[in-house]
C-alpha cells in the first residue's frame, strides 16, 4: 500500500479522475502530465476531470493475492480507455463471468485499501459494468 | 421577491447486494413467515466489502449535484449525518467534500442523532443557507447498519443513503416549515468503542419512535394550519414496515399516502437513510404543487418533522440521476456465509 502522503497528494486523481488535457494538441493524459509530450514547449496544459466513462481493453481475474492475502478473491482488473483516449489499470466490480472486452464501463467510489484496523482507509476510484 | 428555501436537488443510493428474511432466518432455527409478518420485511440492502457510509454519502452526493447541474463550488456547507462514520476522528464530510469538488472554504461537519442525524443535517443547512451564507448547503444521511448475529435487528438493519442539496428559489420543493420533538429516552444506544448497538425492547414502540414520530408531526400540523388530508404523500422513520403504517393511522393518514415512499420492504432499515431514502422516492413520483409530511426518529429521542410542496421545477430535473427505484431493481442476493463476510462478523 502507497504511503498516507503519497495518496493524500494523489488524492484529486484517484477521487474524480482528475488529469490534465493539452489545449494545442487536444490530448489528455491520465494520470496528470504537466507538459505535453508532443508538444513540448508549445504545450498549453489544463486540469481536467475525465467523465468515468470507458471501454474494455483487457481483464484479467486474480483468484490468489500473492502480495495481499487478506484480500478478498476474486476480483477484477481490467485496462480501461477512457472515451477521452488514456488507458488505465483498475478494479472492476463485477463477477469474473459477467465481464468482456468492449464492455462499456463507468467510475464509482469505494474504498481501495486501509492500513489494517488502526491506519487510514483509502477511498477512490473503481468501475462498474455500464 | 418571495424567498423560497427547500430542496434544489436530491439524490440517493443503495448497494446492489440483498439478503432475504428466510435467508437470515435458516441460519438461527426461526420461523420466517412469522418475522416477516411481524416487521413487514421481505429483505434488506448489504454493502459490498468496499462500500461504507463515505461511499455511500459520495455516491448519493454525486447523484444530487448531477440532477440540477449543481456546481459544487456554490457548495457553503457540508453535514453528513450517520451513526456509522468510518473514523472516530475524521470527518465523513472532509471526504465527501473533496471526492465532489466542493471548494475548501465549505465548513463541513459530521452529524450524529441515532437515525435522524440527516433530517437534523437538512435544518442546520435550512439556517445557513438563509442567512446567505452561501448558494448551496449539502445535508446528507447515510449508514451501513450493524446489529449483532442472531439479535432482532439483523433482520432489518440495511445499507443506504440519501443526499439533500438545500438552496433558495430555483427549489424541487419548497421546504414550507418544520417542527422538531426532543426527549431523553433510553430506548437503544450504542457506547464508545462497541462494535454493536444495545435496545431496551420495552422503550422501542410507545415511549420512543411513536411519541416522538406523532407528537413532531402534530406540531408541524398546528403551526402550519395542514390536516393530514391536505398532504399528497408522508413519509415517517421507517425501522421496520409496521410503525410507519401504524403512525400513519394514528395521525389520520391513509396507505395510499404513505405506500409510495415505504422503502424499508425492499432495503431494509438504513437508519439515517431510511425517510431520507422514502423522501427521494416520493420526489421521484411526486408532480407540481402535490406537499408531502416528513418525519425522521432517532432514538435518544427526537423526531423532526417537515412539510414540503413540489414545484415545477421537478419535472426537468427528476430523470437526470438514478431514481429510487433503480436500485430496486439491480441487485444480488448473497446467502448468509457470504453476508456475515460482507458485514464483517466474521473478521479475516
Ligand atoms: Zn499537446
Amino acid at each position: 500500500m502507497v504511503s498516507t502522503a503519497k495518496f493524500w497528494r494523489e488524492q484529486a486523481s484517484r477521487y474524480n479522475l482528475e488529469g490534465t488535457h493539452c489545449l494545442t494538441c487536444g490530448s489528455y493524459f491520465f494520470p496528470p502530465r504537466i507538459v505535453c509530450p508532443k508538444c513540448r514547449r508549445d504545450g498549453n496544459i489544463e486540469r481536467y476531470q475525465f467523465k468515468g466513462t470507458g471501454d474494455v481493453v483487457t481483464y484479467t481475474t486474480v483468484y490468489q493475492a500473492p502480495q495481499n492475502p487478506n484480500r478478498q478473491t476474486p476480483y477484477t482488473l481490467a485496462t480501461i480507455k477512457l472515451d477521452e483516449g488514456p488507458r488505465l489499470l483498475s478494479e472492476v466490480i463485477c463477477e469474473p463471468e459477467e465481464i468482456g472486452t468492449g464492455m462499456r464501463v463507468r467510475s464509482v467510489f469505494r474504498k481501495i485499501g486501509e492500513e489494517g484496523a488502526r491506519g487510514m482507509i483509502y477511498y477512490g476510484t473503481k468501475f462498474v459494468l455500464a | 421577491m418571495i424567498r423560497l428555501i427547500g430542496i434544489a436537488s436530491y439524490g440517493a443510493y443503495v448497494p446492489s447486494y440483498r439478503i432475504k428474511v428466510e435467508e437470515i432466518a435458516k441460519q438461527w432455527n426461526e420461523d420466517p413467515a412469522s418475522i416477516k409478518s411481524g416487521l413487514l420485511v421481505e429483505e434488506k440492502s448489504v454493502p459490498d466489502l468496499d462500500e461504507d457510509t463515505v461511499t455511500i454519502s459520495v455516491e448519493a452526493a454525486r447523484a444530487a449535484i448531477l440532477r440540477a447541474k449543481i456546481d459544487p463550488k456554490a457548495i457553503g456547507a457540508i453535514y453528513v449525518g450517520s451513526e456509522s462514520h468510518p473514523y472516530a476522528v475524521k470527518p465523513t464530510a472532509t471526504i465527501v467534500a473533496a471526492a465532489i469538488g466542493a471548494p475548501h472554504s465549505t465548513t463541513a461537519a459530521d452529524f450524529e442523532f441515532a437515525c435522524k442525524a440527516g433530517t437534523a443535517a437538512i435544518q442546520a443547512c435550512m439556517g445557513f443557507v438563509s442567512l446567505n451564507k452561501a448558494k448551496y448547503g449539502l445535508a446528507i444521511g447515510a449508514d451501513v447498519s450493524q446489529s449483532s448475529p442472531g439479535d432482532a435487528l439483523e433482520y432489518s438493519a440495511g445499507a443506504g443513503g440519501a443526499a439533500f442539496i438545500i438552496g433558495q428559489n430555483q427549489v424541487v420543493a419548497e421546504i414550507e416549515e418544520y417542527a422538531s420533538f426532543t426527549s431523553d429516552t433510553p430506548d437503544f444506544w450504542r457506547r464508545d468503542l462497541q462494535k454493536y448497538p444495545s435496545h431496551s425492547g420495552r422503550f422501542t414502540g410507545e415511549p420512543a419512535y411513536f411519541r416522538h414520530t406523532i407528537s413532531a408531526s402534530e406540531a408541524l400540523m398546528e403551526k402550519t394550519g395542514l390536516r393530514a388530508t391536505d398532504f399528497d404523500f408522508v413519509i415517517f422513520h421507517q425501522p421496520n414496515g409496521k410503525f410507519p403504517l401504524k403512525a400513519a393511522k394514528t395521525l389520520g393518514f391513509t396507505s395510499a399516502q404513505i405506500k409510495p415512499g415505504l422503502m424499508v420492504l425492499h432495503f431494509g432499515n438504513t437508519y439515517s437513510g431510511a425517510s431520507l431514502i422514502g423522501l427521494a422516492s416520493v420526489l421521484d413520483k411526486a408532480s407540481e404543487s402535490q406537499r408531502i409530511l416528513m418525519t425522521s426518529f432517532g432514538s435518544g429521542a427526537g423526531s423532526d418533522a417537515f412539510a414540503l410542496r413540489v414545484t415545477d421545477l421537478i419535472e426537468s430535473v427528476r430523470e437526470k440521476a438514478p431514481k429510487v427505484e433503480d436500485f430496486l431493481s439491480s441487485k444480488k442476493y448473497l446467502d448468509y456465509a457470504a453476508y456475515a463476510k460482507h458485514q464483517g462478523k466474521i473478521r479475516m
